[in-house]
This record gives structure tokens, C-alpha cells and sequence, in this order.
């Protein structure tokens, strides 16, 4: 069983292929560059090393957010239309689960990815391990960095934060965590594209055509029309 | 032997996901339309009185490979019958070109197949070879929500700009208008269909420029359109709609053909073609038809309605021709929100 997988959900670029068990291609880059110029390209060269045809795929794996809304359309256009035209199933895994995936596999205790929101905000959702399998404990959800270290100091487990936007947060997480917040180390901050393709080997297929990203947030223009229309009815 | 010649025939794959509208339609040996699938969004943008950027992008992702799917079963091909894959790659709103070009981008290598990037006015001329077999040297009157242009052609897949719009394009001017009467969104066909109603009998002016230039400005003309009704409401004076689309719609479309008329004399041309989306204008069509079916030697070409709006199959017949120039687009093919046509004519 072949897999590709690819995650372009922000500024780290990410393709890896999986044969079986094993992982016989990973490419990763975190460079402000455009990834529409260069996911395709990306894959291309992948695959030609690695020998793998498009034919020879088995299924593809998608990071389908949260993230860069233009970031993850890139990466879910290109995984929705190969999985349609090759014929072969479609997996969509979160992007913060695929950090908690490595890092979170030899701690001891909770794990939160995060991915700076700006003003203040933050994504993340709250991972672990339970007996080898990857559990979710929070869904991937928006809100202040503030509010989530308030929420996390009420548990009694070490926290392991993971992610390049680290720095921007960190500060409050040790006014807040103190000894109970671990920082994964800059090697851990990329998310590795080889965990997303192993996430996404075992789940079950989505259904190609309805497969959308995982915006978390609505639309800005749409959210406002909500609310000025729920005035009007009031 | 019926299988060497259906080697022969040339089917190219066509998207444009630009603006509002997920498009995928397949061309035959550049002129046959087999398949021509448009998914609009326009009900979806119509409550926010514009297409919203990121909702578009938002519904490009939801439509695409539905539309693809349709578009393959209406023409009843393979990949392996694919010539070329022929996408839009600018000018429009970046994100939402992104997912029609990465769309593009995976079909052409998961089935080694040639990609070619079109030119979206390019696109816009090109619908006219689905109507009839173009001969130069030709002009085409571009009109759209986005531009207004006179796009001077020697031979095929060369493009000449000779004139643009300074300012607001026409189908702009169109929208401003007619929030201006409170009209409703998109509100070109509206004022089309109030000009009908109405005389026109409001002095509006008509922007000519420099002498001999073949640029337009329609933003001077929007001004004194919304002028003209502030002034009525402080006299508390009613203003006929009827009237004031028609006069707008008169003023607008004395330039176009006037400018157009200057042009296929000076240029001398065989063809006159309307593209974009303010061809399905009936003012402006019965115009053009009035002053030009006439002409000995110069065809007048209008396209259907279907295809005077954003459509892929106008993308394919583009990328025939470029295909066939052997212009060929890398797997690094990006999105150009601000492309130029002249991109066509290096190569
Ligand atoms: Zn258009």
C-alpha cells in the first residue's frame, strides 16, 4: 500500500510517501514561499525518487486544517482532485494532530499543537496517548493563547506545546503553566508530513466531492451577515 | 482504422474558476463543444451585493471535483483521449484562480498530460471561434464586470491591446449604477431592462478622451448618473429609472461603438467579435448589430449568452490555439491575479 501524503496548511511545506510500514520519502521546507508554485513541483520530485508512479498510489492523506485558509485549499485542491482522478480513497487528518503525533508519542502527559490566530488567538486542540493510539481530549478550536493556559492549569498533567509560532505565546504559558508546560525542541516544530501520511493510512475514506477544510472559523463577510440578520429578526 | 483516426482528434479539458463561477467544459479539434458544465455562485454572493472574495474560494473547493466529474461524463472521454489541460491562470481573484490551477496542476500529472495557461480575456475572444471560424486581422470588444477592451488580433493566439478603460470597467460602472437606483445584485441586466422602458432623455456626458485614443473612462459617467439623482432628491423632484437607465445605458454604448467603428476603419479588419460578460446586453448587441451586420466584408460576430459569461469552454478553445502553438505551462504554474495577455504573444 502506497501513500502520499501532503500538507501545505502554513508556511512548512510537506510531502512524504509511505510504503507499507515504512517511509521511503519525506519532503519538508518552512520558507515564506508560495506552495502553489511549489507543492506540485514537490510531489513530482518525490515520486520520481522514490520511483512511485501516479498510478501506483493507493490513497492520499490531506492536513485539511486549521491553518492559512489559502494554505490548506492549496494542499485539500490538489489531494480532493488526485484522489478523484486516480480513483483512490481521500483521508483528511488535523493539522495540529499531525505535531502531536510525533512529539506526543514518547511524553508523558498532554499534548497541545498551535498555530499563532493573531490578536492574541491561537489554534489548538489538546492531544495524548493512550496504550499506543492517539487520542483527541479538545478538538482544534480558536481562542486566546491567555484563556487556554488558564483552562490548562486547572489539569494536572505536564503540557507539551509544539509549533514555529511557539515563540509568540510562550511567555504566557510560563506565566500561567509554570513547571507543567514542556516546549518541544525546533525539530518537533515542523510538522512532520510522513505522521500525517501514517494518520491517515488506517482511517476510512472520505467522500471526495463534499471533502472541504477545516476552516474552524466561518468566512468573515458570511459571519457578519449572520449576525446582522439575527438582529433583524429580534 | 477508426481507431488512428480518433488518435487524430484534439480534446482539450478546459477549468476557470476566476471570478464566481466553477467552470470545466471539453473542446474538440478547437471549435466542438462535447461537454460545457458551469456551477454559478451567484445566489451565494447575491445577499453580500458582491462576490466575496473568500466565499468564493470557499465554494471553488466544494464544486470542483463535482464539476470535473460532470463535464468527463457530459463529453463521454477518458483522460487517456486528453490533449491538454487548458486553465485560467489570471487575472482575477488570486484564490479563487488557485484552486482551478492546482485542480489543473494534479490532473496534468497524475495522468502526464500537457497543462497550458490561458489568458482570461484570451478565453473571453476564443468563445467566439465556437460560433464561427475567426479571420484576421480581426478586433474584439471586450466588455465585463472587470474590463473593457479593443484587443486588435493579426493572427491566432497574438493579442494587441489598443484600448482599455482608465478607470471603472463597463460592467462596474453597470453594478454602481444600479445600487445607485437600488437596483439588485448583479445589476447590469437590470438597467438593460429598464433602458428598454424608458427614453433617453437625461443629458449625461461621454468620455471620448484624447483625440484618436481608443481608452475609455466610465468613472466620470457613474459620477454624474449618481449626481444626477442627489441633485432630483434635494429639489424632491422624481427622477423616471426608466428613463435614467437609458440614458446611462445610451451614453455608455455611443462610446463602445463609436470607439469600435474608429478602429475596425483604422485597422482594417475582417471580424468583429463581442466577448465578456456585458455581451449579453441587449442594448448594446442591437446596437453593435445596427451599426456593423451591414458592413460589406466585416463579420460581426456575437456569441450566445452562455458564452459571453465566465465559462471553461471558452478557456479550452484559448488553449487549443496555444496548445497547438506548442505553449506548454511547468507543474510550477502559479495563479496571476494581474496577469497580462501580451504573456501569449513572447512565446
Ligand atoms: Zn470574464
Amino acid at each position: 500500500m502506497k501513500v502520499l501524503s501532503i500538507d501545505t496548511s502554513n508556511y512548512p511545506l510537506g510531502v512524504a510517501l509511505l510504503e507499507g510500514d515504512k517511509v521511503i520519502g519525506e519532503y519538508i521546507t518552512n520558507v515564506k514561499k508560495n506552495h502553489s508554485v511549489r507543492v506540485m513541483p514537490a510531489i513530482e520530485m518525490l515520486m520520481k525518487d522514490c520511483d512511485v508512479k501516479p498510478a501506483d498510489l493507493d490513497k492520499i492523506v490531506v492536513a485539511k486544517g486549521p491553518g492559512s485558509y489559502t494554505g490548506v485549499r492549496i494542499g485539500v485542491t490538489i489531494a480532493k482532485t488526485l484522489a478523484w482522478t486516480l480513483n483512490i480513497p481521500l483521508a483528511g487528518v488535523s493539522s495540529l494532530e499531525i505535531f502531536a503525533a510525533s512529539a506526543g508519542r514518547y511524553f508523558d502527559g498532554v499534548v497541545s499543537p498551535l498555530f499563532d490566530a493573531r490578536r492574541g488567538q491561537i489554534y489548538t486542540g489538546l492531544y495524548r496517548y493512550k496504550e499506543g493510539q492517539l487520542v483527541t481530549l479538545v478538538k482544534d478550536q480558536l481562542l486566546l493563547s491567555k484563556d487556554w493556559a488558564d483552562q490548562l492549569s486547572e489539569q494536572n498533567e505536564n503540557v507539551l506545546f509544539i509549533g514555529n509560532d511557539l515563540p509568540l505565546h510562550q511567555d504566557i504559558f510560563e506565566e500561567t503553566l509554570k513547571d507543567q508546560a514542556v516546549y518541544a525542541a525546533p525539530t518537533e516544530h515542523n510538522p512532520r508530513p510522513a505522521e500525517l501520511a501514517l494518520l491517515g493510512r488506517d482511517r476510512e475514506g472520505e467522500e471526495v466531492h463534499s471533502f472541504v477544510p477545516n476552516y474552524i472559523r466561518l468566512a468573515e463577510a458570511e459571519a457578519n451577515w449572520i449576525e446582522a440578520n439575527k438582529e433583524k429578526k429580534l | 482504422m477508426g481507431e488512428f483516426m480518433n488518435k487524430k482528434d484534439q480534446w482539450i479539458m478546459g477549468i476557470e474558476t476566476s471570478c464566481d463561477e466553477t467552470a470545466v467544459a471539453i473542446i474538440k479539434n478547437g471549435r466542438e463543444m462535447a461537454a460545457n458544465v458551469v456551477a454559478s455562485q451567484i445566489e451565494s454572493h447575491k445577499r453580500f451585493g458582491g462576490v466575496v472574495p473568500e466565499i468564493a474560494s470557499r465554494h471553488h473547493v466544494e464544486q470542483i471535483t463535482i464539476v470535473l466529474e460532470e463535464a468527463l461524463n457530459q463529453a463521454g472521454i477518458t483522460y487517456s483521449d486528453l490533449s491538454a489541460i487548458a486553465v485560467t491562470e489570471g487575472p482575477g481573484l488570486v484564490g479563487a484562480l488557485l484552486i482551478g490551477v492546482n485542480a489543473a496542476k494534479a490532473i496534468a500529472f497524475a495522468h502526464g498530460i500537457p497543462l497550458v495557461g490561458v489568458h482570461h480575456i484570451a478565453g473571453h475572444i476564443y468563445a467566439n471561434r465556437l460560433v464561427a471560424e475567426m479571420k484576421f486581422p480581426l478586433l474584439s470588444l471586450v466588455v465585463s464586470g472587470g474590463h473593457t477592451e479593443l484587443v486588435y488580433m493579426e493572427e491566432h493566439g497574438h493579442f494587441e491591446v489598443i484600448g482599455e478603460t482608465r478607470d471603472d470597467a463597463a460592467g462596474e460602472a453597470y453594478d454602481k449604477v444600479a445600487r445607485t437606483l437600488s437596483l439588485p445584485y448583479p445589476g447590469g441586466p437590470h438597467i438593460d431592462r429598464l433602458a428598454h422602458e424608458g427614453e433617453p432623455s437625461i443629458n449625461l456626458p461621454r468620455a471620448w478622451l484624447e483625440e484618436g485614443s481608443y481608452d475609455f473612462s466610465f468613472s466620470g459617467l457613474k459620477s454624474a448618473v449618481i449626481n444626477t439623482v442627489h441633485n432630483a432628491e434635494q429639489r424632491g423632484e422624481k427622477i423616471v429609472p426608466e428613463d435614467l437607465a437609458a440614458s446611462f445605458q445610451q451614453s455608455v454604448i455611443d462610446v463602445l461603438v463609436t470607439k469600435t467603428g474608429r478602429a475596425m476603419d483604422e485597422y482594417k479588419v475582417k471580424q468583429l467579435l463581442l466577448a465578456g460578460g456585458v455581451a449579453a446586453n441587449k442594448g448594446l448587441r442591437a446596437a453593435l448589430e445596427d451599426k456593423f451586420a451591414n458592413n460589406p466584408g466585416i463579420e460581426l460576430i456575437i456569441p450566445p449568452l452562455s458564452l459571453c459569461t465566465d465559462n471553461a469552454a471558452m478557456i479550452a478553445a484559448a488553449g487549443s490555439i496555444l496548445f497547438e502553438k506548442g505553449i506548454h505551462s511547468g507543474l510550477d504554474l502559479n495563479a496571476n491575479p494581474g496577469l497580462d495577455i501580451a504573456i501569449h504573444n513572447d512565446k
